[in-house]
Order: C-alpha cells, then structure tokens, then sequence
C-alpha cells in the first residue's frame, strides 16, 4: 500500500509537532523511521494509523483517509513501546482479539512465536515482565500480516539475544511475504541493516529520505592536515566537522573515491552518528 | 564466509565481493550453487532487497547465472573474468595506496623495490 504525506502539520498551541512533512512510502519496503525523541515521529504514527487528527495536510494511503476508516485501519498495524494490551487479558485473549480484527491474520505465525518466544497463553498480561510484554507485541505486529507494520521502538526489556531472534523472525517473515515495515527505534546500530530505506525527522520536519545503500555509499568521513581536508570540502555538503592539532576530520556527502583521489584518510559513517550529526540543533545549514 | 559485515560500507559490494573471492580461492567452482539472496539476508540479517542487488550485479556481468527455482550458479568462465577484472584493479587498489604511504613516511623507490624483492618465507 502507498502512502502519500501532503504538507502533513500538527500543531498543539503555538507548538509545531510535525511542520508540513511531505514524502511518499512505496509498498513493500523495510523503513527505518528515525530521530531523536520529540521529532515527531509518534505524532506521525498515530495520524498514520486513523487515531489523531491533523491540524491541516493529510495522508492517503492507496487513495483513501485513515481517520476512522475501517479498509484502512485493519490494514494497517501499530505495535508502540508498550501498553499496547489491556492489563487484565491473558495472553490467550490479546491473540483472540487480534485475529479477529485482521483479515490478513496468521494464526499458525502466532501460535509458532508464541513458542520461540516462551510465551504462556494463559498468563495474564499483568503478570508478564517487561521484556514479554513486548514478545507479545512483536508476536501481535507479525502474525497479523498487515500490509502496513509499524514497530514503534517495540523490544523495551527484550535482551540482546530475544532482541536476535525478533530480527531473524522479521526477515524471515518478510521474504515470505512482502509488506511495508515501518521500523522506529533508537538502537540503530542493530537495526539498519534491516533497513532499505532510512527517513530522519527533527523538529517535525523530515531531514532525510534516502536509500540506506546510498547513504553508505555516498556518505564518508574524511581525515588529513586541515588545508587539505578544507580543499576538498569546499564545495560540498558538509554534514560535521572538528579539528584538532593541525589535522581535521569533516562528515560530508562525499564517495570514497572522491576522497581517496585527494590523498584523504576515509571512513564510512554509522547511520547512527548519521542521525546524531544531521539532528544537532547546532548544525548550520 | 565472514562472519560480519561492515555496516558503514555498502552491502551489496561487500557481499558481491565475498562471492567473487570465493571462486577465486577455488572454494566454489563452475557450475555450482552460490547462497540464495535470502540465505544471505538470513546469515547477516540484512535487507533482502539488498543482498539482491549484490547477486544481480554478478548476473548481468556474466559471473553467476539463473536457474530457475533451484538458484544461482557460477558461469564457465566466472574465474577468469574476476581473475582480469581483479588485476586491473589492483595497481589502484593495492599498489597507489603503498606509493602515498611510502610517501608520507619518506621510503624511496629503492627502499620500496628491495621490500618488493625481499624473500618472505609466507609468500
């Protein structure tokens, strides 16, 4: 399903939550949604998903207006940081509701995680810890095969190893079936390579929509005396620099190749310092 | 096989380049399968759309081929053309970055020459 963000704005008193965001999301691709916290990007999913209005722009997914629209809304699945379930349902009954309001729903898939991921069906969700309460709802977000998932920062108290296992049973998942994946959290360094497409939000605005091969391609950090380092980046878009003791480093949109016929030092930039180098409020454009 | 890839480089190049060593080096000849793409999305835990796009490079350059609904095989002459590829590419690869780092650190040519000669018992 396609989703098209026209001028989308939200705005709570003089405040701007999400300042007219405009981008288009393909069908059936992997995003990584990022930014710092209060970029905007909770705002933005719960406009996506029919459950906030905005204050004016819009979004249509294949054609139509998610708010309080049905086609859509079962379509599309949000699993959030947590309180996604009532505090007094078993597990058993989470799994029940669910499947009955997704058409697409997997009840096989959510039978099978509920094993990988040691999940009692009878257990009551007040009594799960943290780290299962979000099993559940990564267990939720993947059986219900919606063609639009969106995984808000989805693995609080998962540890590295079930952390692991979420990312194996994700792309495994999506090679069986294609669907867009929406994917926002803070661990980038874990998750990006998950990513075939990276979007940054600051300030409510978007700072970047890019293929993550791209990125990796056409991004680099660059190191020598400052002169020759300077030479080099005067005509580009420079995204951070710093010197010290006669030697300067400078993150830019550069190839490598570029940078090595000039006799530079290079390196390639994690999406993560990416994402922190493009956010910071200092950075002048 | 390594065992992780370098996330700051691009994917598909890396991956691409792991299955060109490995019919260099012999460990897969002509004729036999290669990993799928989601075999190789499964191992790195990477974008399956990424891994594809290392392997259908290798297709349009005539290194691997199609067989539908079995896999991806090495072409006949997959070996030699890498092997011409490779040492085209070495003089920039290899021997200009030694020229500048000789450079840097004031090693002259003939300081240069008598290590390219020198007898290495590992070589």
């Amino acid at each position: 399903m396609k989703i098209e963000v026209k001028n989308l704005t939200k705005k709570y008193r003089d405040k701007y939550a999400l300042d007219h965001l405009s981008f288009t999301l393909e069908s059936n691709k992997i995003y990584g949604l990022l930014g710092r916290n209060g970029a905007g990007k909770t705002t933005f999913m719960e406009i996506l998903t029919g459950q906030m209005l905005a204050s004016s722009g819009e979004i249509i997914i294949d054609g139509e207006n998610p708010f309080e629209n049905q086609n859509i809304t079962e379509s599309i699945c949000l699993i959030k940081e947590g309180n996604n379930f009532k505090r007094d349902l078993k597990v058993k009954h989470v799994i029940q509701m669910y499947s009955y309001f997704y058409p697409t729903w997997d009840a096989a898939l959510a039978e099978k995680l509920l094993q990988t991921f040691k999940l009692n069906p009878k257990a009551s969700i007040k009594t799960l810890s943290k780290g299962m309460e979000s099993s559940l709802g990564i267990i939720v977000g993947l059986a219900s095969q919606a063609p639009i998932t969106i995984f808000d920062e989805p693995y609080i108290g998962m540890d590295a190893a079930a952390r692991k296992v979420f990312y194996e049973v994700l792309l495994e998942e999506y090679e069986k079936r294609k669907r867009t994946i929406i994917f926002s959290t803070h661990l980038i360094d874990e998750a990006s390579l998950l990513f075939e497409e990276v979007l940054i939000i600051q300030d409510g605005k978007l700072v970047l929509k890019e293929e993550a091969e791209e990125l990796r391609t056409h991004t680099c950090a660059v190191s020598g005396s400052v002169e020759a380092v300077e030479a080099f980046i005067q005509d580009k878009e420079v995204i951070h620099q710093k010197k010290m003791a006669g030697m300067m480093t400078a993150y830019l949109f550069a190839t490598e190749e570029e940078a090595n016929a000039h006799g530079l030092h290079v390196e390639g930039i994690p999406v993560q310092e990416l994402m922190i180098h493009l956010t910071d409020g200092k950075r002048s454009a | 096989m390594k065992n992780k890839l370098d996330e700051t480089k691009p994917i598909y190049l890396q991956i691409k380049e792991q299955i060109e060593d490995s019919i260099i080096n012999g460990s897969v000849d002509a004729h036999e399968r290669v990993p799928s793409t989601n075999e190789f999305a499964a191992f790195y835990k990477i974008n399956p759309a990424t891994a594809a796009k290392g392997i259908n490079e290798l297709v349009d350059e005539g290194i691997l081929f199609k067989r539908r609904g079995v896999g991806m095989f090495v072409t006949e002459q997959a070996k030699l053309q890498l092997l011409q590829n490779r040492k085209q590419s070495f003089y920039e690869n290899y021997i200009q970055p030694l020229k500048r780092e000789a450079k840097k650190l004031n090693i002259g040519v003939e300081d240069l020459m008598e290590m390219v000669n020198r007898e290495d018992e590992d070589i």
